[in-house]
This record gives C-alpha cells, structure tokens and sequence, in this order.
C-alpha cells in the first residue's frame, strides 16, 4: 500500500509515520520511532478496540483508533425483522444499559407510530434508566481507577453496588443485563411485589457508597496528578466532533438531552445538570459521580409518586406492528451519551431504514485528539474515561 | 552446649557440620547455609503469593483462593505444578540465549543478597565488612536483568517495559542507598551484624533501641521502604509491568516456569529489601520490648518480615499507579533531597545529645524533627503546584 491510497490527509506525512503498510512480522523498529500495536487483544482496552500507536520514547506521536473486530450487522438484521423481534437485539448494543437502548428504541417506534405511554409506564422507564445509569457510572469509575492500577478494589466496591442493582433488573424483567424490558406503548411487565421497596433500599444507601468511594479516591493524590490536566477536550472540539454525554458536560457545555427533550416525564424532577471547566480526565471522572448523586434525585421522588395503572397502552400492538409510511428519530440520554434510532417506515412490518447513533462510538472518534503528547499510561485512562462498550461501537 | 530455641538452628548445623571430616567442614557449612536459605525464602514465597492473594480479596470484598486444599493454603503447590507442566515458549524472534537468561540472573543476583542478612543472632551467613555496600552491589544487578528479558524477548511490550524497569530501578537505588547511608555514619560500621547489634540496648529499661524511633531513623525508614517498593517494582511503582498499559512488561514473552522464576525473584527481592529495612532500622533480630526478650531472635526477624509484607499487600491493595514520568519526578525531586537533608539531621542529632539543650530529649526531638516536617510540606507541595481538589458548578436552571 503506498502512502497516495491513505487519501489526501496522509498523503504528506513521512512514510514513517505511517502505520498500517509495515511488514510486522519480523517488528522491525523504524527510527526513532516505535509502533505499537494495543489491542484487540489488550487487558485495557475494554473489548476488543485497537489502537495503533507511534511512539516517541512513551509519548504518543500519531494514534489510529481501529475497531470493527465486534461488528455483527446490528442494523441490517434489525431491517429484516419485525419492529419488536429488534427490542432484544438492542439489549446487545451497549450491553451494560439494556434498560436505555430499549427505551430509545421504544421512543422512536412511539414516534413513528404515534403511540401514547400510560403514566405508570413512564415512571418505570424513568426508574430503570436511572438506575442503569447509576451502575454504568459506578462500574465506569471501576474500570478507570482499573486503568489508573488499582488492583481491581475500587471496581470490587463499584461491581457490589452493580449486583444490587442488576438484581432489581433481574426480578423485574428476568435477566440481568439482557433486560428486553421495554415495550412499544410502555413496558412488558409489571412490577412484582415487593419491588419498590427492594428499589428504596438501593436508592437509600446507594449515597453511602458514594461517599466511601469518593473519600477513597477523589482527593487521593495519584488520582489528582495522573488525572488532571490529561486528555483535554477543549469545548469546541468537542461540538465539532458531536461529543455527547458526561463527556461533553465534563468540556463545560451545558446540553443534557433530559433537559433539552424533556422526553418522558424528566420535567417533573428536581435534578441539575453539572459541568466541568477544564475536560480532562478528572472532570469527567467527576461529573460521573456528580452526575449518580443527581440521579439520585429523580429516583427518590420517582420512586414515591409513581401511581398505579395499566403499564402499557393497550391500542398499542406488538406482534405485527405496521406504522404508516414515514420516518421518525427517537433519542435519549443514554448513560454514555445521546443514543439514538432513526427509523423509515414504507407501511410493512420490518423498516425500511434502521439506524443507531451510538454515544460509544462518536464519542470515541475524538480519542486523538486527546491523545496526542501524552504518554501510553495515559491513554489508556483517556480511553477509560471515555466509556465505551464494544457492542455499540462496533454493532 | 546448652541448646536454646535462641540457637536452635545454629546449634544444628554446628553438630551436623561436625559429622564430616575436617577438610570437608567449610563446603558443608556453606551448603547448609545455602539450602536453609532456599528452602525457608522459598516456602516463605508459597507463604507470601497466598497471603497477598487472601489479603487482596479480603480488601476487594471477595474470598480470594479457598478451594485448594483446607482454606485454599495449598493453592501454591497447586500453582508451582501448574507453572511447571506448563509450555515453555520461547517467541521466534528472541534472543535464545539471553531469553534463557534472564530469570536466572535475577534469582542470582537476588539470592546474593541473603548472603548478608542477619537473620538471627549469630545467624548472619556471611557477616562481611562491607555488608551493606555489598547488598546494594548485588541488588544492582538486578535492572541487568530486567533490561534483558525486555531486550531479549523482541517484543514491544517488552522494550517499554524493560526500559521504565531500567530508568526506575537506577533512579531508586539512589534514596535507597543514601537513606541507608544516615544509618551507616551513626552507627559506624558496614557490617550488617554491627548495625543489629547497635541496636540491641533498651531505652527507659524496656524500649528498643531501634533507629526507627529517632526523627532521622523514622524518615530514614519511610524513605527506604518508599524506595524499597520502587526497587521491587512494588505497587504504586509497579510501572515496569504495569498491567493495565503494556502487559506485563518486560515478562510478556516468558512462560512456564521461567516467569515463575521472574515472579520468584521479585518476591525474594522484596523480602531481600525488607529485610535490610529491618537490620537497619527496626532493630533487626532484637526483641522491640525488654520483656519480650525470651522470643528467639529468628521469630523476631520474620515477625517483622511479615509485618513489612503486610504493608506492601496493603499498599497494592489501595494505591493506584504513578506515571514513569512522575515516578521520575518523585525520586529525584523529592525522595533525594529528602535522604540528603535526612543525613545532615543524623548529624545533627548526634551532636545534639551532647548540648546541654532546655526540655532535654524533647528539644531535640523537635529540633530534629522541625526541619525534615518543613521539607516535607513544601517539597511535597512544590511536586504538583497544580495539583488540587475542584468544585463544580451546576448549569442553570
């Protein structure tokens, strides 16, 4: 492969700075520099993700973010199925949060069939993925402090607070984290008994986890000093490259689409959005705690006032679903950011188009930038902070 | 002879050595030595890779090993035979030779070390005049090693590793000797033994004597232990490997039991290091308590050797890792002029014993003690001047 192929970007770099023509088998080292190849196979890079890097010494000269090794045709196969025979196989997106990609693609079908969600239906989707948010944030800040060499103990205390809420998930829907929960016009089932208080108790003493965990770690020195000031994000890169998420509020700007959307019932809550001045690795770190203790704040109330009622809109058909022609884009805000589903309807039973705007991969698409200057030890907790899920950059 | 439980091992190998002719005595009496040191620091390695997976799962909620055997203590035999029966790879591209080796020349320079720790009274296997120059000689050799496996493995992972391992290994063994040197000008004398035995009166009648309880000694000894865990690529300075970045570093290509050997040697080199902490500072095989004389000498050596163990499982259990480049930045701004000034204040309190001071011990105490606190706080602070907790504002409304 000559350096013409790899389009007018690299057209004018030194062939040295390339990176994928070398012969690697025999590792030769060219130069001054040293390419390295982390992944697919690497205990850091949560999946299987790639990154070729170009070293100079430990600094990082050039990075190739590679990924594509977990695609499995997500959106083709959603165009040859029914409307519902899709809501499972979102569940396998980003497969911490099945509770929200159900939900966005509940929402967008709702759209474009125009269908209503009973009141009770909303307050469940306003739990769930509130609750999923919490234990994608906690098993988030473990996987970091993982990156950052922690032994795994911080990811211990995360993964106990996870398994307390992936046993609401699983006496509530069946499965722990292949949920399959929602459906069009509300949700599959209802609570069972019993299951409000299982889910108080979580929310109540979720705070003192919280605070054990930031005691630990927020003002430990290591933590400040390989953190800070790594990975900046400046806030108009960040708008530029459609950076959705903590991620984007860690960059200072201010765009939750809770509060933007408004969907669902997210206007009757009491919560607030946080932001961080520098975007680095620690204000992203931060806004992910900050961000637990507001969603706190919609489950108590949540929890409290949800009222009784039909849990699903019963005009709303399931099996055989036809929507009138038309297109609709549902989106949420997704524990990683805005996901959402972009469906075209031609009036049959599959959509005609099936799209995902997945947070994982277009928050990834800015790692570089990020990157650049710093050392391999810390892109490999710029890339924790980032929060990615394999199954939803690669679908 | 009387045997005490003070002498027991002493006196055994005097009567076995005398079974043999006379000319054979010396070779048998070195052996012996040799393979009580092999044998007891290598169960103490069984010991020590349970004890530190037991004590990382109590801190991590979870069990840690408890199917092997009663209570899981036999997982290190099961994980020795597993290490043993398992493929040795040698990659394509490698270095035979040097490949080969690398552990060896890490166990060896390792094992040296123990030539010149007392571990007992009169259990010192070779009390040597130059003991402490000799364990840092020895310990030296240990980044050859490392540089390698990381060289000779031809892989880049490796390379990385292997040269963090070089750059850390020669920052540290500087604070780490000069921390040892303030111990070296009080006492007088490089032989390990005469270090124990400097330590060996009681204060007030009842507490040890042990440099670890002056100002000098006590920083003396947090610096060593800080350079000690560096030495041993211990974390939070466990770059060299650094698992969640390259791997495991410059042991990425060894299988087997060869990077056994490697896990071997750098759990022996930690003892190694603990144990000079304790001749030097903690006072050795001396009782800490006059009534608690009746303890042999050995029980006290590996009862702190434990308690030093212990705190490095801790240490792994709870600090992330520092960067190569702060890791730098830590020895050679901080760890430095901390082991420097440490020296001058040895000086000074030698000195001061002398003046006729108001408030007796406890001046100089303070006045000891005042400036190493001083250089604490402000090298501590001018290590990170940007470095500092944030508050975080909410978007309105």
């Amino acid at each position: 492969m000559n350096s013409d192929s790899l389009g007018p970007a690299l057209a004018d770099t030194p062939a040295k700075f390339q990176l994928t023509p070398k012969d690697s088998d025999t590792g030769e080292l060219d130069g001054d520099l040293l390419e390295v190849s982390m992944g697919p196979h690497h205990p850091s890079t949560h999946g299987v993700f790639r990154m070729d890097v170009v070293l100079d010494g430990e600094r990082i000269v050039k990075l190739k973010p590679v990924f594509g090794y977990l695609h499995r045709n997500h959106e083709k196969i959603a165009e040859g199925t029914s409307y519902l025979a899709s809501i499972p196989y979102t569940d396998r997106l980003d497969y911490f949060n099945s509770m929200t990609n159900n939900w966005a693609y509940c929402l967008s079908v709702e759209k474009l069939a125009g269908l209503q969600v009973p009141e009770r239906a909303e307050y469940i989707r306003v739990i769930t993925a509130e609750l999923s948010r919490l234990q994608n944030h906690a098993s988030l800040l473990g996987f970091l402090m993982h990156d950052m060499g922690t032994m795994g103990t911080p990811l211990m205390y995360a993964f106990r607070e996870r398994e307390k809420i992936l046993d609401l998930f699983e006496s509530l829907s069946g499965s722990r984290m292949m949920c399959n929960y929602h459906r069009f016009g509300g949700c599959r089932v209802d609570l069972p008994p019993g299951w409000l208080d299982a889910a108080k108790k979580v929310v109540t003493e979720f705070p003192r986890f919280l605070d054990e965990f930031e005691n630990l770690l927020t003002t430990n020195e290591i933590v400040m000093a390989r953190s800070q000031g790594v990975g900046v994000l400046p806030k108009e890169l960040a708008v530029n490259a459609s950076v959705t998420g903590p991620m984007l509020r860690a960059s200072g700007v201010n765009y939750d689409i809770r509060k933007v959307d408004c969907y669902g019932i997210y206007e009757r809550f009491p919560f607030r959005v946080p932001l961080g001045d520098h975007g680095d690795v620690y204000d992203r770190y931060m806004l992910r705690i900050l961000e637990m203790r507001e969603s706190l704040k919609i489950l108590e109330p949540a929890l409290r006032d949800i009222p009784d009622g039909p849990i699903v809109d019963p005009k709303a058909k399931q099996r055989g679903l036809k929507p009138k022609p038309g297109e609709a884009y549902g989106r949420i805000e997704a524990p990683k950011g805005e996901l959402g589903f972009y469906l075209i309807s031609d009036g049959s039973t599959n959509p005609y188009r099936y799209r995902v705007r997945p947070p994982s991969l277009i928050n990834l698409t800015i790692l570089e930038d990020m990157c650049l200057g710093h050392t391999v030890a810390d892109a490999v907790i710029v890339l924790g902070s980032v929060d990615i899920v394999l199954g939803e950059v690669d679908r | 002879m009387t045997i005490t439980a003070d002498q027991l091992f002493v006196s055994l190998k005097h009567a076995i050595v005398g079974w043999f002719p006379m000319f054979a005595q010396p070779l048998v009496s070195i052996l012996l030595s040799v393979s009580a040191i092999l044998l007891t620091f290598g169960l103490l390695f069984a010991i020590a890779t349970l004890l530190e997976r037991k004590g990382l799962g109590r801190m991590q909620n979870r069990y840690g090993p408890n199917r092997v055997g009663p209570f899981g203590l036999l997982q290190p035999v099961a994980d020795g035979l597993k290490m043993l029966v398992k493929e040795d790879i040698i990659p394509r591209h490698a270095d035979r030779v040097v490949h080969f080796l690398a552990p060896i020349a890490l166990l060896a320079s390792v094992l040296l070390a123990y030539a010149v720790l007392p571990f007992g009274r009169n259990m010192a296997p070779a009390d040597l005049d130059a003991g402490v120059l000799f364990f840092f000689a020895v310990g030296g050799a240990t980044e050859l090693a490392v540089f390698m496996a990381g060289w000779a493995s031809h892989n880049k992972y490796s390379l990385l590793g292997a040269m963090r391992g070089v750059a850390q290994l020669i920052s540290y063994e500087v604070p780490l000797v000069i921390s040892s040197l303030a111990v070296v000008m009080m006492v007088g004398s490089l032989s390990l033994v005469k270090i124990v035995e400097s330590q060996s009166d009681f204060h007030w009648g009842w507490l040890g004597a042990c440099h670890v309880f002056t100002p000098w000694g006590l920083v003396g000894f947090i610096l060593f232990m800080t350079a000690a865990a560096a030495e041993s690529n211990r974390s939070p300075f466990d770059i060299p490997e650094g698992e969640s970045e390259i791997i495991a570093g410059h042991m990425v290509e060894y299988s087997g039991f060869k990077y056994a050997l490697f896990f071997l040697g750098e759990y022996l080199g930690m003892f190694a290091a603990s144990g000079l902490a304790i001749t030097l500072f903690l006072g050795g095989y001396n009782a800490p308590f006059s009534f608690l004389n009746w303890v042999p000498s050995w029980a006290w050596f590996f009862g702190k050797l434990f308690a030093l163990l212990a705190v490095f499982i801790w240490l792994r259990g709870t600090l992330p890792r520092l960067r190569s480049d702060q890791l730098m930045n830590f020895a050679w701004k901080f760890l430095l002029p901390m082991t420097l000034l440490n020296i001058a204040i040895a000086g000074l309190w030698r000195y001061a014993a002398a003046w006729s001071l108001p408030g007796g011990a406890m001046t100089r105490w303070i006045l000891c003690a005042a400036p190493l606190v001083a250089a604490y706080v402000w090298l501590g602070r001018a290590l990170h001047p940007h470095i500092k907790p944030r508050t975080y504002r909410f978007a309105e409304a």
